[in-house]
């Protein structure tokens, strides 16, 4: 077997499970939406919302990755398939790589709906270079997200308290993703009169960090899940 | 015959406490070896050793011809571990799951259906979520997974357990057809009666060690 195709394998199934159980499509989701409508609420004036969207946005991504990546990783470990896994020697790269790509698919759908709903709720209005360049950051910030949900996901998954153990873990640690998406998305939007050009240095952060974990979690998911 | 487990002297440490005090055991190929004996006795680590999952801190050997410190991802790619969990996603229907596994060795759809088939998983049950299956009905689809992952070497912790008559006996007649096929089996059970008749060997597991306790039968 390709490490190609366990990768494959690995990301079908855990989206299978997420269609079997639609968790994110009854729960994640819409709690995501009410973030930003309870932002709406809290700050209720147009010119503030348009000019924090971006921050907004990335927030409410944050905060339901927490919830994905819990429930990526409570799948694994409601019957023991993590460990049958790793019992049956499949290879932890393709394993992370292929929860990764899950994760990132579902990441990639709630991004979409936040940036629309931002667009109907909040006022934004991009230029058309803006909306490419709001494309290519959630597609940055996506990767990056992903490869170090799934790595903190799986440092939690066998310790004791991990529900609140991951949110203190993970949440310093995308700190660069929250700041690089937010600035990127703010040119990408036009938000206090930033220009598209101020986004892309952000949009390098983003492939950097995605690089970095991306490395770093193939390098260290096994060692991890076999502790 | 060739030995499949060959452990020497393994000493392995769980949590801080010794698991395994220096067990020396050997496993031929072909063979139902059941491990007896109470509760904490060691018999879970001993079968963990084998699958590759718990390291030796002193000790050596060999398990299907691989050593036991330096080969254990090798190790663990050809042995199948049953445990007190059954390593299903509980979202995903019967035939979800045991595709899954089949895809993380290369197996064919034929080989996905016959051990559907063979486990009694085919028709209304393949499209049944494994949280709606029957404690036993979770063990066959354990079971048919790792007939797909042709594992080489069966190491079944407690397999019977909270398994009615019927569950038992489905189990039993899996394990007779995988010997058949030419796996080997280690086995740890408290029922005695129903896994001594499958076992050609039986061994005692107490304080972390193994005591020959029946010779081949």
């Amino acid at each position: 077997m390709t490490r190609g195709s366990v990768v494959r394998a690995v990301a079908r199934k855990d989206l299978a499970v997420e269609m079997g159980s639609r968790v994110v499509i009854n729960q994640v989701a819409p709690f995501a939406l009410v973030v930003m409508v309870m932002f709406a609420f809290a700050l209720d004036n147009e010119g503030i919302l348009s000019r924090v969207a971006p921050g907004l946005v990335w927030l409410a991504t944050l905060f339901s990755m927490l919830v994905v990546v819990q429930r990526s990783f409570a799948v694994e470990s409601a019957d023991g398939a993590l460990d049958a896994l790793r019992v049956a020697g499949v290879d932890p790269v393709a394993i992370f790589l292929g929860k990764s790509v899950a994760l990132m698919v579902q990441l990639f759908a709630l991004e979409v709906l936040l940036v629309c709903t931002a667009f109907v709720l909040y006022g934004v209005e991009p230029s058309p270079a803006g909306w490419a360049e709001a494309f290519v950051t959630m597609v940055a910030a996506t990767v990056g997200l992903g490869f170090v949900g799934t790595l903190y996901g799986g440092l939690a998954a066998g310790a004791r308290g991990r529900e609140t153990l991951l949110p203190l873990l993970l949440l310093p640690v995308v700190a660069p993703v929250l700041i690089g998406a937010t600035r990127a998305t703010e040119a990408a939007f036009g938000s206090g009169g930033a220009s598209v050009s101020e986004g892309w240095p952000w949009i390098g952060l983003l492939a950097v960090f995605a690089v970095l974990f991306g490395a770093a979690g193939s390098a260290a998911f096994g060692p991890l899940v076999d502790e | 015959m060739t030995n499949v487990v060959e452990l020497r002297g393994v000493v392995a440490v769980l949590g801080g406490f010794p698991a395994l005090a220096g067990v020396d055991l050997t496993v031929g190929r072909g063979e139902v070896l059941l491990l007896q004996g109470p509760n904490g006795a060691g018999k879970t680590s001993v079968l963990r050793v084998c699958a590759g999952l718990l390291p030796v801190e002193r000790g050596g050997g060999s398990i299907l011809g691989m050593d036991i410190t330096a080969q254990r991802d090798s190790i663990r790619s050809r042995v199948g571990l049953l445990g007190h969990t059954n390593g299903l996603y509980l979202d995903l229907t019967v035939a979800q799951n045991i595709r899954f596994w089949a895809s993380t060795v290369g197996a064919s759809r034929d080989e996905v259906s016959a051990a559907m088939q063979r486990m009694g998983l085919d028709g209304r049950l393949a499209s049944v979520k494994a949280d709606r299956l029957s404690a036993g009905q979770r063990r066959r689809c354990a079971l048919a997974s790792m007939i797909v992952r042709r594992a080489e070497l069966w190491l079944l912790d407690e397999p019977h357990a909270g398994l009615d008559a019927a569950g038992r006996d489905e189990i039993d007649s899996v394990l007779r057809d995988a010997v058949a096929a030419g796996a080997t089996v280690v086995v740890s059970s408290h029922e005695l009666e129903r896994a001594g008749a499958l076992a050609t060997r039986v061994v005692t597991v107490d304080g972390g060690t193994v005591r020959d306790g029946g010779g081949a039968r």
